[in-house]
C-alpha cells in the first residue's frame, strides 16, 4: 500500500540533483570554473581585479559597498580604502562614471551591468571567456577577438596580466575534399605580468567574485537549509509515529 | 487525567454548544459545529486511501505557500518595467529573509503545479472522474485552467528576458484567429507590444483576479467533493454499505485520521521543497531561467524561447501543427479533452485495480505521451524532435478519442463489494 510514495519521493529527489542544465546554446566549449564562492581570500583578490580593471565600463547595481564588506569578510574602512573608489556612501550601490549614451556611442552598445552575469550565462561561462581573447587584426577598434563571444565590442582589459595570445588552427581535409579550419587551441605570443597558471587563478577569482555577486545569499541560503532539513526530519518522525499510533485501530 | 476530569471537560463543551461562554455566543451565532461536521470530523472518507491521496491537501498547502509569500512580495515589488526587475533583485538581496521568501514562491509555482499533475493522474487511476464525480472533476480542471492563467500572468513580473518573450509568444497565439485575432493581442496587451501597461494588467490580475477565482474554485470543488463522498483505490461506493449509526462502514473521519496521515506527507513535501529552495532554487533553469537573470530587452531576442516546464506538453503539441492557427487550436482542443473525460469513459469499473489490458496500455500510452511533449517542449523544434512530437500528439489525442470504444470492450474483473484493507 506504501509503495508508490518512496517512489515519487525518490523522483523528486533525483530532480532536485543539480548539474543536469543544458549549456546556453551551441559554440565553443566552455571550461569548469571551478570557482569557489566560500573562499574569501579568492573573493578579496576578484573584487580587487574587479575594482581595478572592470568597474571603468561594468557596474554592479545590485551590490552596495556595504554588503560587498560583509560577504567578503572585510571591514567597511578596508571597502572604502581599497575597493570603494567611486562612490561616498558605503550604502551606495557599485556604478560607474561613463555616461550610458557615451558608452553606446564608443562601444557599439553600451557595457552591460555584471551583477547577475554568473547566473544568466553561468560561471564557466565567465572564466572561459575571460580567458579566450585573441589576437585578430580584422577587429579594426580592439585588436582583439573572443572565441566566447565572437565580434565582442570588448577589448581585452586584462592584456597586460595574461599577455597575448593568438588563435591556432589545422587545416582539416574533409572527405569531400575540402579543407576546413579547426580551432586547435591559443599560443602566447606575448607573455603577460602573470604566468598562465597565476592568470587562470586571477579569472578564476574573478568569476567566483562575480558568482558571489550574481547571488550574496547563496553560502547563508545553504547553511540554513541543512538547518531546516533537519528539522523537517525530525517532524517527519514524530508525525509518522502520530500517524501510526492513531492508525493503529483502523481495521 | 482522571475519568471524572475527562467527564468534566465533555459536559463542559456541551455547555458550550448549548449556551455558556464566549464559545456559546459565538456558536449561537454561526454555525461552527455544523460546519466541522459536515466538512472535517463528521466526514466519512474511506480507510484504504493509498499515497496517491495525499495529493489533494498537498495542492491545498502549495496554494497556501503560494498565497502567504506571494502577499510578502508584492509589498516590495514594484509593477512598472522601469522598476519591476530591480525591485525583485532589491527583494533577493536587501529585504530581510527576501530571498527566501521569493524562492518559495518560485519554487512554489513549479511544485504546485507537480503536485496538481499528480492529484490529476490520481483520478485517472482510480476513475474519480466517473459518475457521481464529473462535477468534482469539472471544477478540478477549471482549478487547472485558472493555475496555468495564474501562472502565465505571474512570469511576466520579474520582467526578463523569458518573462518578456514568454509573453511576447503567448499572447501573439490570439493573433492567430481569424479577424479578432489582432485586435485581441492589442486590447490583452493594452499596447502595440508588452509594455509597462501589459506588466501593470498582469500584476492586477495576478495578484486579485485568479486568486479570487482560485479560492472560489477550490470551495466549489471541496463542496462537490464532500456532496458525494470521496473515491478510493477500489473504486467502490464505501456509501452501499452503512452501520447502523448511518456511517459508511468502510470509512473513518476525515480528521483525525486522514488529516492525520496527511501530516508526514506534507513535511515530506516540504523537504523535498526546502531542498529545492535551499540548494538548487534554479533547478538546473528549469524553475529559474537562466535568461530570466537578464532584465527584459524588447529589441534583443533570446536565442531560444521555451516556456516553464508545466506548460511544455501543450507547448509541444502547438508546434508539432505546421499551421498557426491549427497549432493554437488543437493545443485548446488538447486541453479541452481533459474536460470530457467523465463522459468519454464508457467502463463499468472505475478503478485501474479492475481494469483491463486495453485500459492500461491506454494510461501507460497517454502517461509517456504527456512526458515526452513535456520534454520536447524544452526542446528546439527541429528535424526529428518535430517528428516525435507529432507521433506523441497523434497519441495523446487517441487516448481520449478511442476512449469510448476500448473502455467499453476492454475485459473488467468484478470489483468486491468492500474496499480491500490490509496493513
Amino acid at each position: 500500500m506504501t509503495r508508490p510514495f518512496p517512489i515519487l519521493v525518490l523522483g523528486a529527489l533525483l530532480l532536485a540533483a543539480p548539474g543536469f542544465a543544458a549549456a546556453a546554446g551551441p559554440g565553443f566549449p566552455l571550461q569548469s570554473a571551478n570557482a569557489d564562492v566560500s573562499n574569501q581570500a579568492s573573493l578579496q583578490r576578484g573584487a580587487k581585479l574587479y575594482m581595478n580593471y572592470c568597474l571603468g565600463c561594468h557596474s554592479l547595481e545590485y551590490v552596495r559597498y556595504n554588503t560587498l564588506a560583509e560577504g567578503l569578510g572585510l571591514t567597511e574602512e578596508q571597502v572604502a580604502e581599497n575597493l570603494r573608489f567611486t562612490a561616498d556612501s558605503p550604502h551606495a550601490q557599485i556604478e560607474i562614471g561613463m555616461p550610458e549614451e557615451d558608452a553606446a556611442d564608443w562601444f557599439g552598445l553600451a557595457p552591460p551591468d555584471l551583477s547577475l552575469i554568473a547566473r544568466s550565462r553561468g560561471e564557466d561561462y565567465v572564466y572561459t571567456f575571460l580567458k579566450s581573447f585573441y589576437v585578430d587584426p580584422s577587429a579594426r577598434q580592439t585588436g582583439v577577438n573572443n572565441k566566447v563571444l565572437a565580434g565582442t565590442a570588448m577589448p581585452h582589459v586584462l592584456w597586460e596580466l595574461q599577455g597575448l595570445q593568438e588563435a591556432v588552427y589545422r587545416q582539416e581535409i574533409r572527405p569531400d575534399g575540402s579543407r576546413e579550419k579547426v580551432f586547435e587551441g591559443f599560443e602566447l605570443v606575448q607573455p603577460g605580468s602573470m604566468t598562465p597558471d597565476e592568470y587562470d587563478q586571477a579569472a578564476r577569482d574573478l568569476t567566483a567574485f562575480l558568482s558571489w555577486t550574481a547571488e550574496p545569499m547563496q553560502l547563508e541560503r545553504q547553511q540554513l537549509g541543512i538547518k531546516v532539513l533537519l528539522f523537517l526530519l525530525l517532524l517527519f518522525v514524530f508525525s509518522w509515529l502520530y500517524y501510526k499510533e492513531l492508525w493503529k485501530d483502523v481495521k | 487525567m482522571s475519568a471524572e476530569k475527562k467527564n468534566a471537560s465533555k459536559s463542559g463543551s456541551a455547555v458550550g454548544r448549548e449556551g455558556g461562554g464566549l464559545s456559546g455566543w459565538f456558536r449561537k451565532r454561526f454555525p461552527w459545529d455544523q460546519l466541522m461536521e459536515d466538512h472535517v470530523t463528521g466526514y466519512y472518507a474511506p480507510k484504504n486511501f493509498n499515497w496517491f491521496y495525499v495529493f489533494g491537501s498537498l495542492a491545498l498547502l502549495a496554494l497556501i505557500i503560494q498565497i502567504v509569500t506571494g502577499i510578502f512580495l508584492t509589498m516590495n515589488y514594484k509593477p512598472s518595467a522601469a522598476e519591476a526587475f530591480s525591485s525583485v533583485e532589491y527583494i533577493m538581496r536587501d529585504v530581510e529573509w527576501g530571498w527566501l521568501i521569493r524562492y518559495m514562491h518560485s519554487t512554489g509555482a513549479s511544485l504546485f503545479f507537480l503536485v496538481v499533475y499528480i492529484h490529476m493522474f490520481r483520478a485517472l487511476l482510480y476513475g474519480s472522474y466517473q459518475k457521481p464525480r464529473e462535477l468534482i472533476w469539472i471544477f478540478g480542471m477549471l482549478i487547472y485552467l485558472a493555475m496555468s492563467a495564474e501562472a502565465f500572468f505571474g512570469y511576466l513580473l520579474p520582467w526578463g528576458q523569458m518573462s518578456y518573450w514568454g509573453a511576447q509568444v503567448i499572447v501573439s497565439l490570439f493573433g492567430a484567429l481569424p479577424v479578432i485575432g489582432e485586435p485581441l493581442v492589442e486590447f490583452i496587451r493594452g499596447d502595440y507590444f508588452i509594455s509597462d501597461v501589459t506588466l501593470n494588467r498582469f500584476f492586477a490580475l495576478h495578484v486579485i483576479a485568479l486568486p479570487l477565482v482560485l479560492l472560489g474554485l477550490v470551495v466549489a470543488h471541496i463542496l462537490a467533493l464532500h456532496e458525494v463522498g470521496s473515491n478510493n483505490p477500489d473504486g467502490v461506493e464505501i456509501k452501499d454499505h452503512k452501520g447502523p449509526d448511518g456511517r459508511p462502514l468502510d470509512g473513518i473521519p476525515f480528521h483525525p485520521y486522514h488529516t492525520a496521515k496527511d501530516v508526514p506527507a506534507w513535511v515530506v513535501f516540504s523537504m523535498v521543497f526546502a531542498l529545492i529552495v535551499f540548494f538548487a532554487p534554479e533547478m538546473g533553469g528549469y524553475f529559474l531561467e537562466h535568461a530570466n537573470f537578464e532584465p527584459a530587452n524588447r529589441l534583443k531576442t533570446p536565442e531560444h524561447i521555451a516556456p516553464v516546464w508545466y506548460f511544455t506538453p501543450f507547448y509541444a503539441i502547438l508546434r508539432a501543427i505546421p499551421d498557426k492557427l491549427g497549432g493554437v487550436l488543437m493545443m485548446g482542443a488538447a486541453m479541452f479533452m481533459l474536460f470530457l473525460l467523465p463522459w468519454l469513459d464508457r467502463s463499468p469499473v472505475r478503478s485501474i485495480r479492475y481494469k483491463g489490458p486495453l485500459f492500461k496500455i491506454a494510461l501507460t500510452t497517454f502517461v509517456v505521451s504527456f512526458v515526452m511533449l513535456g520534454w520536447l517542449g524544452l526542446q528546439p523544434a527541429t528535424g526529428l524532435y518535430t517528428i516525435l512530437a507529432r507521433i506523441f500528439t497523434v497519441l495523446y489525442f487517441a487516448f481520449f478519442l478511442l476512449m469510448p470504444i476500448y473502455s467499453k470492450i476492454d475485459k473488467v474483473k468484478t470489483p468486491p463489494a468492500r474496499v480491500t484493507y490490509h496493513d
